[in-house]
Formats: C-alpha cells, structure tokens, sequence
C-alpha cells in the first residue's frame, strides 16, 4: 500500500512542474504588457517602463524568471493582484468556500438522484422507466449549461418568484464570512432565517451545475449495476433467498459504487468548467467568475496562480480519488 | 460474376452490415441520425434555405415575436432579435458555424492525437511517458478554463475557437489510442507481423491502427458534441465567435438582456444546440453499442 | 464620559441591525465591485460611490441632484482678486470616524487637508510613491502644475496659491479626487509599514462608515452617528454587487434591494407598470460618442470623418440602444442644458448618398476597411454595446467600409485606445464637476491628445487656444462665446460621430425617500430614508 501511495505521488511532481511551466508560459503568451497594466492609467515614459521590468524582474532571461517563480511558490507567495493590490492567495481563500460549497452541493444532488435513477433503471431494465430515464440522462449530458441556467431562472425566478435571482443570501442578514461556506455561516450567525435563505438561494445554481454529472452518474450506475447483478456472487445470493432490496442496497450499489468513483474524480474538472458558467450567471462569487474576469482585465498574477490553484486542486482531487479506488479495489493496487 | 447472384448468397459475416444493421435497430440513435442529416443539409444550403441574410437587420422590426403569436410577422416564423434580424435565418446560419467548428477541431484534434497516442503506445521508454505526462498536464486544467486561456493567448474570433477546442480535446484521443495500442501491441496477430519483418511504422498504422478505430470513432463523435458544446459557451462568455456572426453560443449571450422580454431569443438559440448535441450523442451511444458492446460499461 | 453616546448609538444600531428587514437598511443593487476604496487612486464611478460619497468629505460639495456648489468642510472661503490665491475657513468641530483599525485621537484640520493634497501632487511626499497605479484623476486635470502650493495659515484655515487662473478650480475641489483623508491614520499606516491598508481599511468624515467588502457580492456601510451634517436616517447601508443590469431589476422586483442603479431602458416599461416600484430619471451630464482616430489614413481626412458621421443612423442607434425617450441624440461633446452650448448648431444628418460623395472626393469609392473598438459589458452610456457596433458595422457596409468589430475588456479597450490602436471606439464620458471644460480639455485637447485620452488623437490649434482662453477667463458670458467658436470647429472637423445624451434611471421600491439621481454620475445615500413598514408598498 505504501509502495503504492510513493508511486502515484512520485508521479504529482513532475506533472505539477508541468503546470507550472504551463502557466508559467501562459502569461509570457498572453498579448500585453504587464507593465502597462500595472500602472493602469498612468502616462508611462520609457524609463518607468524599463525600472518596472527591471523591478518585476522581467528583463532577465526566462529561464531565471522560471527559477524565481519556482522559488516564490516554494515560499507559498502568490503574488499580488494587480488590480485589486490584494494578495492572490487571499482573494482565492476568500472566494473558493463559495465554489466548493456549490460544486458539493452539486454533486451531493447529483449523487444521490444518480444512483437512485440508475439503479432503478437497472432493476427494470429495458421497461419505459429505464429507457426514459436514459433519455432523461442523455439530454441532460448534452445540455449547454448556461442556457439551462437561463431557461430556469426565467421560470423559476422570474415568472414564478420562487428563487431568488442571484447571489447566496439576502443581503439585510448580516452574515459575517467565518468559514466562507454560507450555510455554515448562517447557522452560526444569530440571524433567524437566514439558513433557509442562503439555501433557497444556493437550489437553483446546484441544480444547473449539478445536471451533467447527475447525467453522468445515473449512465454509470445503471451499466455498473448491470455488469454487477450478471456477477455470481449476486445470483448465488439470489439463489439463496436474500430479499431484492437488501440485495440491490447492500451488495450490488456497494459494488457498483467502485466505477461511480471514479467518475466523481473525473468530474472536478468538468465541474470546475461548469462552475465558471453558473457563477457567471448566478452572480456566485467564487473563483470560476474570479479567473475569467481577470483573464479579461489581464491581470497576470490572478490568472497564473489562480490557473495553478485550480490545477493542483485537480490533480489533489484525482489523487485521493486514485488512492480510494485503490483500497475499494485491492486488484487495481497490485497489478501496476 | 454477376452482382445479383453475389447478393442472393448467404451474407458474409461482413464487419460493416453487422454494424448497419445493429446501428439500424437503435431506433433512437436511427432517428437523431436522420436529424442530423437534415441539419447538415440545412447547413450546407444555408444561404438559400434561409429567408433573409442572417446579418440583415430590419430595423423597423425589433425583437418581433415569432409568427404563430399575437404581434408576429409571417415574414419573420420565428420572430426577430434586438437589431431586427430574422431568428430563424440566423439559427439555420448558426448551424453552419456550429457544426463545422465542431469538424474542424475534431479533425485538428484527432489526427495530432491519435498519432500522439500510437507514439506513447510504441515508444514506452522515454517517449511515451513524456507524452502521457504532458497530457496529465493539460487535463489537471478544467476544459473551459484552459480554452478560455487559450483564447486569451490567441484572441477570439472562429479560427480560434477551433483551435482552442481542438487543443483541449486532445488528450481524449491520445489516452484512447494509447490504451487501444496496449491493448493489441501483445496480441498474436501484431507477433506475427512483427515476425514477418514489418516495420514500426508498418505495424502502428497498419497492423494495429485499424483495430483502434472503434473507441476513436465513439469517441470522435462525442468529441463532436462537446466541441460543439464548448464553442457556445465560449460564445456566450464573448470570447468564440465574434458578432455579427450568428453563432449559437453568442446569440444567448446577447438573449441575456431581454429574458423578461422576449423568451424566443432566450429560449430558440439554445433549444437548437440542445437537440443537436443530443442528437449527435444518440448516435454516439448507437455507434458504440453497434461498434463494440464491450464499450457499453463507457459512460 | 465623552465616549459613552456614540457607544450607545452604535449599539443602538447593532441592536437594530439585527431584527430582519429593519426599515433603517436599505440596499443598493450596484453595478460593479469597487476597485478600492483609495478614491485617489481610482476613477470608476462604482468606486467613487463606494468611497467618496460614503467615506469620505471635501472641502466643498455639490448640491444633491446638481451642480451647484456648497459649503463642506470649508465653512468659507475667499478668492483674490487676480484668481491666484483661494483661501478656505475649514468646519470646526469635525469628527472622523472610529472604526476597529482607527480611532482618531484629534478632529479634523488643516493638516489633513495639506496631506490629501500633497500626497498627489508632491513628488517628495511620502505617500506619493505608495499609490501603484499613480493619482490618475489628479494627474489628467494636471492639478499638480496648476497648485503651486499650498499654505497652512492656521488650525482652521488653508490658503491654495495657482500658477494661473483655473475658472473650474472650485467645483474640482468637490470631486472625489479631492476626498480629505485624516492625516494621523496615515501617519499610523505609515509607522506600523501597512500603508496599503489605507485601500482596504478606509476612514474619513463622511456620512458612511465603511464596514465590510465581499469581492462581487457586497460593500456594508454603517451610518456615521457623528457625522457634521447630521446622522444619516440610513442605519445600515449595504451595495449588493450586481453586475448585470436585469438581474438588478428582478432583484428590485423580490424586494432584495430597495434601490436599482442604471436600469436598462428595455426594462423601464415593465418597471414603470408596477405600483411597487418608482423609476426616477434625470438628463445627467453624460455623453457617448464614437471617437474617430484621426491618427490613422485616412482618418486623417475631414472628409472621411465627415462621411462616417453621415453614414450613421443615429435615430435608428438611439431607438434600439436606448427605447423610447431614453436619450437625446448629441450634436456636440456636451449636452445641451449645460451653458456653454450652441442651439443653433445642428447634428450631421443620415445621408448615405453624400456619404459615399465624399468618400469617393477622398479618393475611397473603392471602399475601406476599418475597427470598431467596444467592450463586452455596458454602462450607462452604451447600455449594449454589442447593439451599437453592429448597427454601426451594417450602416458603414452601406457605404462600402467593411468594418471589423473588436470586443476588448474595457481596463484593456481604454489602454489600448489611449495608444491609438483602434479606427473606431465607442466611448462615453460622464460630466463631474458642471463645467463645459470638463468635457473638452480632458477629451479633446492636444494635451489629451498627447497623453492618449483624447482618442481622436485631435489636435486642432484654434480649437486648443480657444479652450486655453476660456479656462483663464471667469465671466460666464465670454465663455460660453468661446465655447461657441470651439464647437463650430468640432462640429466642422468631426473628430468624434457624437452619438446621444442618455438619461439616467434609478428604479426606487415605493418606501424609499429622499433618493435623488445626480447630474454628474455619482449616487450618494446620506439623504435617503425609509417610509414607516406600514407605509403602502
């Protein structure tokens, strides 16, 4: 097992390494002089020009500046915003409990409603449950998110009032950002109320997000469930007069839940994409709305770092979801 | 030998009528083909189904409701945008744009990575790796995100749009075919031809190529949808294609303003790259079961 | 003993603050995140709003919903003779506010007024050095040419010397530039080595204490119970952050806010229709326009430009950008309520046909091509901008220009406009301070030109002499005779196409009191109340 956590490890480095050059490389690419946009509207003559280079560091050869870069996230600096001068890791702390307490309450919804539709697609296979579930599915893995979120808040904000338009909370509760997750912080707050509120707030943004990987888990559940109810062990158990409920709940999900797994590593990147469009269209502020807007203001250190952040989130993520899937699944630990 | 009597005979288990006639039996993947034939038609006489020029604004007739609704014109069936431009021309000139992003990044997406892949699979040394590695880079990205970086290093514009999917599709394809390759590479028949004296590049796309090409082409097709998928989304952040050019993607973003107003400019671009993406995923899941039923357990 | 009723009233205000939907909140839907609340350092009006009208005081400040200048933190002041020397008798008995990071340990005087200046325009100043992106508002209004210096005559009296007469020199000193910023917080900043604080962790005089900042969701404010003109009868102040314009409708509708900055004009039927609801307007000193960079051939041909202002349907322009009554078309820089402008003068009209004449007299029958420069979100001078650079594309089609739209974020469309890069560039610019040179100096001088705000690149010697001239007179009546003369010029020249005067709309729910739209494109709150709850809704 060790032999096996070192190995998948060992392979972390080089491809965070990788990245690094990547974004590294990204903003030398990006057209656009940083300078320039440090100094915002101020007149630039050539000499401010040249000491600001020379200040950043950016007039020594690139693989120098690469170095240095190396070492200044190896001391855990960031760098600084350039629009806002606020230092990149904090406007990241401050706004990620937003994204992530909307992409897990995506993926609860999508968990949960998942694996209930693809399992009972699967016990009824072939019957107009099975086959208009899957339909369901399909269309919902090839909905273009942002117009679903469109076409939901027209109704469901809009025409009917039910939800809120936008944002995580009525804003006359004043809710001071402890954990920076609203849910947390509203019950933590005295403010009666404000929980509902922050939860009526978040449906509407967790549901659009959360439709392709709900899509997703419930194909996967019901082909996983499938392969698992043919295998042996399911029928002797059948054979030996185990109820169907206990059987499908107990044995055959558990079994199932293997691949599903997998398929929750392989989302955080679809999420992470998801979640740039939902809080776009949600007003949501977390760092999905945060990267694209300062890749439009070309604010360098935001967009490299952040990039860099989300990337080793990822590669994080797949980690664990790697190391879980080895101990679900002692065949995988050992062959490789 | 006459043609007739060659059709009276026994069938040959031919790959390609097994395939057809499993294809065929997949009544909803038969149909979104058919859908897709007829989008495809549509694009490709654009110019002369649609009924005026999509950039033509008629600036006496803004966001005009569709005909069947009270204040529609029968001139304009599906009503009109903010600058008076006919919907339904400018969805019949969008499908046009869509689908032929969608070839062309997954052309430029294939061929760079099913290569790459036959590499990584041939050459496990050194080469491979390093191939593998790079990928695992370019997927620690979210897809978005990286084509937005890659828009913001190229700028926007159709070209761009393309290529910037292109990129971000590449590791599929390159994972795909180099699991493909390991999956063969030990078979008997690659022994043999090994044996035989073939060449490297003999036994990458000869020998072991063709037996690949039943993931790629599933996977090709899904590639299609989510090219097709991604160029909206970057249409509707602004960054795809640039108006007046009636992409899909960047007409909602447009739409957004006038939700309270005017639901067929809201409602109609998006409904159109919902049921092609779905019809393209149809005949995804209809090629996979009919190309290989191992594929099934694919989500 | 000193300290007990402000505690009081502050925890009065907690108390209050607590019980949900308390009348005394009330909640802007704005448009944008501030981009600090160093106003100095900054020029967006979200930011101003932020700071400046919340925070912050100046010695003078406009009448609410105008121009007409009062008295603020100057109780007083004199003028001499030869408009050189203006000498200020500063408010006694000012308090700055308490806030967790600052509790000012004496109250307002000379000494803060001398450092707020200082620090933009004295090179040697300390805090010169400490601002990254420079003074900007101070800079293009060239204050630091025009204050030679400035003197400390007393605890309560500060006297302003000018290299030479500068007619619009008061009404400046009411601009947010001019916010006066307690001179101890920055000495203390300065000790403890966080200068940079004083952009996050604001302190001033002003009817607003900053409380709390939420990138892209919120800005708190608390009212400032020892503010000099009275308490605020707002407790609590919060901008919710909305950076689109319907989302802020339908968050006026549900209630989520009380007051809806910049509508779009789309909207305002629906908004008109519900009895909940009161749109205010107001013709602000705002106008947008294409500015034509003369820089680039052949640009460089009046006639070219002249062609391109025939070429444009500017009343098709206005009904699709802005609806109905949602804006008047513009003939010059400046809109026609404000002094200084001609009557007479008389737009370019929509005629293709002589359109094409003169291309074809410049040598371009043929055609062109050129870029339109516009940026992807509006403001309340191009609602949609996508909107006018298409009507503009398929308008220069007709006269055989084949024009190019380039959508650029609008910190990158204005940076690389002042390089000049663009043909074409869809620009607004907002009146701040009610004088005519507001909008010419800083958008059409050959010094504007030079520094790249003057996106024509234009640089007409007389209309330049006839600026300098009027600047360095005071009587109104020469003024407004010399600003005729310019705009003669402009108009002939045709440096920009001037597209419309918008008027601004605020959406207010029925309870809110109080709240008036300024002419000069800033939103201040300290007047506003709320109606009693069991007012009708």
């Amino acid at each position: 097992m060790l032999s096996f956590l070192a190995r998948r490890l060992g392979l972390l480095i080089p491809t965070f390494l990788g990245v690094t050059l990547l974004t590294f490389a990204l903003i030398r690419l990006i057209p656009g002089d940083p300078v320039e946009v440090m100094m915002g509207e101020r007149r630039l003559d050539p000499q401010m020009h040249a000491e600001a280079m020379h200040r950043l560091g950016l007039d020594r050869p690139l693989h120098e500046q690469y170095l240095s870069y190396l070492g200044q996230l190896a001391r855990g600096d960031l760098g600084q915003s350039l629009r806002t001068r606020e230092s990149v890791w904090n406007e990241f702390a401050g706004l990620f409990p937003a994204t992530v307490e909307l992409a897990l309450a995506a993926l609860l919804l999508a968990g949960v409603l998942g694996l209930l539709a693809g399992t009972l697609a699967a016990l009824k296979r072939g019957s107009i449950l099975d086959h208009g579930t899957m339909g369901l599915a399909l269309t919902g893995y090839s909905m273009p998110i942002f117009w679903w979120a469109l076409v939901l808040i027209m109704f469901f904000s809009v025409e009917l009032g039910w939800t809120p338009v936008s944002g995580r909370l009525d804003l006359l509760y004043d809710v001071p950002p402890v954990t920076g997750f609203m849910l947390v912080d509203t019950l933590l707050s005295d403010e009666r109320g404000a929980f509902l509120d922050a939860l009526r707030h978040l449906i509407l943004p967790a549901i659009v997000l959360g439709t392709i990987p709900l899509a997703v888990i419930a194909r996967m559940t019901r082909s996983a469930m499938l392969e698992v109810l043919r295998e042996d062990y399911i029928r002797a158990a059948r054979a030996r007069g185990l109820s169907p409920a206990r059987l499908v709940f107990v044995h055959a999900l558990r079994n199932a839940l293997v691949p599903v797994l997998t398929v929750f590593g392989l989302q955080v990147g679809s999420l992470l994409s998801g979640a740039v469009l939902t809080e776009t269209l949600f007003s949501w502020p977390g760092i999905g709305k945060w990267l694209i807007e300062a890749i439009g203001a070309r604010d360098y250190p935001v967009v490299q770092n952040g990039i860099l952040l989300i990337a080793a989130l990822v590669i994080l993520v797949n980690f664990v979801v790697d190391i879980l899937y080895g101990l679900a699944n002692p065949r995988i630990r050992h062959r490789q | 030998m006459n043609t007739s009597s060659l059709a009276s005979e026994p069938a040959w288990p031919s790959p390609l009528r097994d395939f057809c006639r499993a294809f065929a039996r997949n009544r909803g993947a038969f149909a979104a083909l058919l859908f897709l034939a007829l989008l495809a038609l549509c694009a490709l006489l654009a110019p002369w189904l649609a009924p005026f020029d999509p950039a033509a604004q008629h600036r006496d007739f803004l966001l005009t409701p569709p005909a069947w609704l009270e204040g529609g014109e029968t001139r304009f069936p599906l009503g009109t945008d903010e600058l008076g431009r006919d919907l339904l021309s400018r969805l019949i000139h969008g499908a046009r744009l869509s689908l032929s992003i969608g070839l062309a990044s997954v052309a430029l997406s294939l061929l760079p990575g099913v290569l790459l892949g036959l590499c990584a699979g041939f050459f496990p040394r050194l080469l491979g790796p390093s191939i593998m590695r790079l990928m695992d880079i370019m997927l620690a990205l979210p897809a978005l995100l990286l084509a937005v970086a890659v828009v913001a290093v190229l700028g926007p514009g159709l070209l761009n749009t393309v290529l910037a999917i292109a990129i971000v599709s590449l590791p599929a394809y390159v994972r795909l075919t180099r699991a493909a390759v390991l999956g063969e590479i030990h078979r008997d028949y690659v022994t043999a031809a090994k044996l035989a004296g073939a060449g490297r590049l003999r036994l990458m796309f000869v020998a072991v190529l063709p037996n690949c090409l039943a993931p790629l082409i599933v996977q090709a097709t899904l590639g299609f949808s989510a090219a097709i998928l991604d160029a909206a989304a970057l249409g509707f952040l602004g960054l795809g294609v640039q108006p007046p050019s009636p992409e899909w993607g960047s007409m909602l973003a447009a739409a957004r303003d006038y939700i309270e107003r005017a639901w067929w400019v809201v409602t109609l671009p998006g409904l159109a790259i919902l049921s092609s993406v779905l019809a393209i995923n149809l005949v995804g899941d209809g090629l996979r079961d009919a190309l290989d039923p191992k594929l099934k357990n694919l989500a | 003993m000193m300290l007990r009723r402000p505690t009081a009233l502050l925890l009065a205000g907690l108390l209050a603050g607590a019980v949900q939907a308390a009348p005394s909140s009330l909640v802007v839907c704005t448009e944008g995140s501030p981009e600090g609340f160093d106003i100095v350092q900054y020029t967006a009006a979200v930011s101003a709003d932020a700071s400046a009208e919340t925070v912050f005081d100046r010695l003078l400040r406009f009448a609410p919903g105008g121009s007409e200048l009062l008295p603020a933190l100057a109780e007083r002041w004199e003028v001499s003779a030869d408009g050189l020397e203006y000498t200020f008798h500063l408010r006694r008995g000012v308090k700055f506010q308490r806030t967790p990071w600052f509790m000012p340990s004496r109250e307002f005087n000379a000494d803060d007024v001398i450092w707020s200046f200082r620090r933009q325009i004295d090179p040697a100043h300390p805090w010169h050095k400490l601002s990254p992106r420079g003074f900007p508002y101070a800079e293009s209004m060239a204050v630091g040419e025009l204050i030679e210096r400035i003197e400390r005559l007393d605890e309560h009296r500060v006297r302003f010397v000018l290299r030479h007469p500068e007619a619009p020199f008061l009404a400046n000193l009411a601009m947010g530039f001019a916010s006066i910023y307690p001179a101890e917080y920055a000495d203390r900043l300065l000790a403890a080595g966080t200068p940079e604080r004083l952009n996050s962790q604001p302190a001033g005089s002003g009817p607003f204490i900053f409380e709390r900042y939420e990138k892209d969701a919120q800005v708190r404010f608390r009212r400032n119970p020892d503010y000099w003109d009275g308490a605020p009868a707002i407790e609590r102040l919060i901008f919710a952050i909305t950076p689109e314009p319907n989302v802020r409708v339908q968050k006026l509708k549900a209630g989520d806010c009380q007051i809806a900055l910049y509508p779009r004009p789309v909207d305002l039927p629906g908004l008109r229709r519900d009895v909940r609801i009161q749109v205010l307007e107001d013709e602000p000193l705002l106008t947008a326009y294409i500015g034509i960079n003369t820089r680039h051939p052949p640009l460089d041909d009046v006639r070219v430009r002249q062609a391109l202002n025939l070429a444009f349907d500017k009343s098709a322009y206005l009904r699709a950008q802005y609806g109905e009554g949602g804006a008047s078309p513009a003939v010059a820089p400046y809109p026609p309520s404000l002094w200084g402008s001609d009557p007479t003068l008389a737009g370019w009209p929509h005629d293709p046909a002589r359109a094409r004449a003169l291309l074809a007299e410049a040598g371009h029958a043929q055609g062109l091509k050129l870029s339109i420069w516009t940026r992807p979100g509006g403001g309340p001078t191009n609602p949609n901008p996508g909107i006018g650079a298409q009507l503009l594309q398929a308008d220069l089609a007709a006269i055989g220009i084949r024009a190019e739209i380039r959508v650029l974020e609008w910190g990158e469309l204005i940076k690389r406009a002042k390089n000049g890069e663009h043909d074409l560039v869809f620009m607004g610019w907002a009146g701040d301070n009610g004088d005519p040179d507001n909008f010419l100096t800083p958008n059409l001088s050959c010094a504007a030109a030079a520094s790249g705000e003057n996106q024509a690149g234009w640089c007409d010697e007389r209309f330049d002499a006839l600026l300098r001239e009027a600047r360095r007179t005071t009587d109104q009546a020469q003024r407004t005779a010399l600003y005729r003369q310019a705009l003669a010029i402009f108009h002939e020249q045709a440096p920009w196409i001037p597209l419309a005067h918008p008027r601004e709309f605020a959406a207010v729910r029925r309870d809110v009191e109080g709240f008036v739209i300024s002419p000069l494109g800033t939103n201040n709150f300290a007047g506003v109340r709320r109606a009693p709850a069991n007012a009708p809704e």
